[in-house]
């Protein structure tokens, strides 16, 4: 077969070497493959195969996955702009336009002579200074012109990425209004230290006391899903930090990340003492590559403090270290058995549950995933304790929570409140007027009308895994949906079908309505395949595709109404919007070259 | 399986008692007490999928793929219904669109479990616009013709390769509505991966995709398992005991 002097052996060598050849690791052998070669070659494939003893097929299926990964040359500046749509309101089309322009590229290809791609890319996670892009997978932020102008003259004289002026790659932490959590202050290993003064069983019982409940979403007792994973029987336990937070206008974790990742590290380190785990992993979304060097640096500097490796803090007994594992762009690994399977170096496809990750997780063993935020809150509850948090919020949301507000306000940033604020009261406090809407914790969130705007943050009334996007009465609620609708059919993995056709056909029944060819009838087939997707889908993703369009449908009537031009149902299909490719290999777009009725279709 | 162990457990689907052993899923339980729940990704001799959720059924209340929900106590499942049968419908709809299917034309019809389980729950139209997909056919393998066109992703050959013939010949590679069926080769093609017809693998496609060259026809569209019953009489009739 194929002999070991490989032309890629020479940059897969240490690789390998650094990830001990071990198949689960294959989707960072990937990604560090595409870091040094810019895609990942079809020979590269061949001595990973050889050297992993992994089916080709495998590979590649796992490599095409993920939207971050290449396995075709896509030019030596991978330029991707961030398309939520707080992007769009900041006005990012007209920048690729710009761009492609410049550069003589079209949005979607490579350039001919290979030098640069320009696409776009689901929400970097950015929402607070975009317009965002990712070039090479790195970030820049607050796009302009000039900006645009600027990097395409680097781009053109092949000014590697690491000459470029710094002030381009400037992330701010934008932080408004802190609460406990983000004025805490926090000194490594304090709450470790503290937490070690007491057993397992009652740090354990802290954390059920505090009623610390998920800060992804979704809102399960924190204490409870230890507890289960303490008593779940297996080899080895496992604490994962899902810090995937690829929810469209979240960006809370990136900032957690950037500036209290000691707290996240902690948060871990106490979760392992409870639930007797050695290993950790810290699953960082792709798109925040950046703050890779950054956190291994604070995980080196905490095995220097003995808050991880061997015998930490003096306890022989109490060994665990956590890895960072990166996504590769796919929304679908923040769901806890996708990021399982992707953290198995594997395609991120949901599992089928039971069993749940607490009994059977990362190599079928009993795992923790939580969120970022609420690993931070651990580190404050082993602090002070879970009697203190507890009191809190409100009875049934206890502690604070972080939400990352972007969209038509003065301030966007990171704003801390217990729960229990009301909309209205985070709406004051970041500058926003004349607001029309607020879509509550993403496009699988909640879209709040003025009329809700006394609605609190709480598990009970609005729960959120903390995007808070607002929208003004200028914006148009049915492009917002339609937005969001779109990320859904990007992001659906694939796996099941009523998610993997479903979110195709409801996002071009809605381009349809877009293109002026709507009718009551697909009106009634929107709704139809709502519930479907409800009632049939594998996952939360499929659950929650239909939700923008439900709830803008339920409150924003009028933005349906007017699309709805024909009384009677019209196909899709637009003969002259067919003709469009001719016309521009003709180069003709006179009257002539259309036919007489004449749409908006784009 | 455990035999040995009494199968005093039952619960109920559309009224009737089913017994099961426990591990069993719902549709297992179902099928080994003759009943038929509608599947395509399903087979009896493989190990549960759950991707393609024509089989979901209401197990108290609650939709859910009766492939792979184990079967409880006393459980009460609904399946013929009309609500979850319509749903069934769309969802055949959507396969059928998803991929590029011309039953007239094909080897498989009237041995294919799609178009089968689509007579069984009366699809008469597709119904949603087609996506017209381009899927070039590989006619490599001397022997065997991949047409992609057909595939529905159940991944039925990929489990045959992996798990019974011990050689991942096939795989399924992209993402969402882009997610598509690859075999293991360098050059992509099906001549340069160890296939053989004696594969299980070779045999268990519920449509199409995987087609024996040279003996196309070779027993009349009109006299093929599904043209003789409806898949709900023998929805395996190739399977031995299913």
């Amino acid at each position: 077969m194929l002999s070991q002097n490989n032309s890629h052996s020479k940059y897969l060598d240490p690789i390998l070497i650094r990830h001990q050849h071990n198949p689960h690791n294959l989707l960072q052998i990937l990604r560090e493959a595409q870091e040094h070669y810019g895609y990942i070659h079809s020979e590269a494939i061949d001595y990973l195969e050889l050297q992993l003893q992994l089916p080709r097929s495998m590979v590649e299926g796992v490599a095409s996955f993920y939207s971050l990964l290449y396995l075709q040359p896509h030019g030596e500046y991978r330029i991707l702009f961030s398309d939520n749509i707080t992007d769009r309101m900041l006005g990012n089309m007209d920048l690729i336009e710009n761009m492609c322009e410049q550069l003589w590229v079209e949005a979607g290809k490579v350039s001919e002579d290979g030098l640069v791609s320009i696409n776009t890319t689901s929400c970097t996670g950015m929402c607070d200074q975009g317009p965002a892009v990712l070039i090479n997978n790195i970030a820049i932020n607050r796009m302009t012109k000039d900006r645009v102008s600027a990097l395409c003259e680097l781009v053109r004289e092949r000014v590697p990425l690491s000459e470029w002026p710094l002030e381009f790659f400037a992330i701010e932490d934008n932080i408004h209004k802190k609460d406990i959590l983000l004025n805490s202050n926090f000194k490594s290993g304090s709450a470790l230290a503290e937490v070690l003064l007491h057993s397992a069983e009652e740090t354990l019982q802290e954390v059920k006391t505090s009623k610390l409940r998920g800060r992804g979403g979704a809102g399960f007792s924190t204490g409870s899903k230890w507890e289960f994973c303490r008593a779940a029987s297996g080899e080895q336990h496992y604490v994962v930090c899902n810090a995937d937070e690829g929810e469209p206008g979240t960006f809370k974790d990136r900032v957690l990340l950037s500036s209290y990742a000691d707290m996240v590290f902690e948060g871990m380190t106490i979760c392992a003492h409870v639930i007797g785990a050695k290993k950790g992993f810290l699953y960082l979304r792709g798109e925040y590559r950046y703050l890779l060097d950054h956190l291994n640096a604070i995980l080196q500097q905490r095995r220097q403090q003995s808050l991880l490796g061997n015998g930490i803090l003096g306890h022989a007994t109490f060994n665990f270290d956590i890895e960072i594992h990166l996504g590769a762009g796919a929304y679908i690994c923040g769901e806890e058995s996708a990021l399982i399977e992707s953290l198995e170096g594997k395609r991120g496809t949901p599992r089928n549950r039971p069993p749940f990750p607490v009994t059977s997780g990362y190599l079928n063993q009993p795992t923790v995933v939580n969120n970022v935020e609420t690993f931070c809150a651990v580190s404050l509850i082993g602090l002070h304790g879970g009697a203190w948090y507890e009191n809190i919020g409100t009875e049934t949301s206890s502690g604070t929570k972080i939400l990352s507000v972007s969209g038509d306000c003065m301030r966007p940033g990171l704003y801390e409140y217990p729960f229990g604020v009301t909309v209205a009261q985070v709406l004051a406090d970041c500058g926003a007027q004349n607001t029309q809407a607020v879509q509550i914790s993403g496009p699988s969130g909640i879209c709040v009308a003025s009329n809700e705007f006394d609605r609190r943050i709480t598990f009970d009334d609005l729960p959120t895994a903390g995007a808070f996007m607002v929208f003004d009465e200028s914006r148009d609620m049915f492009e917002v949906a339609r937005n969001f609708v779109h990320f859904f059919k990007h992001e659906s993995c694939g796996f099941c079908t009523p998610c993997r056709v479903g979110t195709s056909l409801l996002s071009n029944m809605m381009d349809k309505l877009a293109h002026g060819h709507g009718s009551p009838y697909d009106f009634a087939e929107i709704e139809k395949l709502n519930e479907l997707l409800l009632s049939t889908s594998h996952c939360g993703l499929g659950h929650s595709a239909c939700n923008p369009v439900l709830d803008t449908i339920a409150k924003f009537r009028p933005a349906y109404d007017k699309r709805l031009i024909h009384k009677e149902y019209i196909p899709a299909f637009d003969l002259d919007y067919a003709l469009s490719q001719a016309r521009q290999m003709t180069g003709r777009d006179d009257t002539g070259a259309h036919l007489e009725r004449n749409h908006d279709a784009k | 399986m455990t035999q040995n162990k009494k199968t005093k457990s039952t619960f109920t689907l559309d009224g009737k008692i089913i017994p099961f052993i426990e591990g069993q899923t719902i549709i297992q339980a179902a099928m080994a007490a003759g009943e038929y729940i509608p599947h395509l990704c399903f087979n009896p001799e493989f190990k549960p999928h759950g991707s393609c959720k024509i089989c979901t059924v209401n197990a108290n209340g609650r939709q859910t793929a009766s492939c792979t929900q184990q079967a409880q106590t006393d459980i009460v499942v609904e399946s013929n219904t009309k609500q979850i049968n319509d749903e069934r419908r769309a969802l055949l709809q959507m396969l059928f669109v998803e991929g590029n299917h011309f039953c007239p034309s094909c080897e498989k019809s009237g041995d294919c479990q799609l178009q089968a389980t689509a007579y069984e729950m009366n699809m008469m139209s597709p119904h949603f616009d087609h996506f017209f997909p381009d899927r070039p056919l590989d006619s490599s393998h001397a022997e065997y013709l991949l047409d992609f066109n057909r595939c529905i992703l159940c991944s039925l050959c990929a489990r045959a390769s992996s798990d019974v013939d011990g050689k991942n010949v096939f795989s399924l590679a992209g993402r969402g509505v882009k997610t598509h069926l690859i075999v293991n080769a360098k050059s992509g093609k099906l001549a340069d991966t160890n296939f053989s017809g004696d594969d299980k693998a070779a045999h268990v496609c519920p449509v199409g995709v995987i087609i024996k060259k040279r003996v196309g026809f070779a027993i009349p569209i009109g006299q093929r398992n599904f043209d003789e019953h409806p898949i709900s009489a023998s929805p395996h009739p190739n399977v031995k005991d299913a």
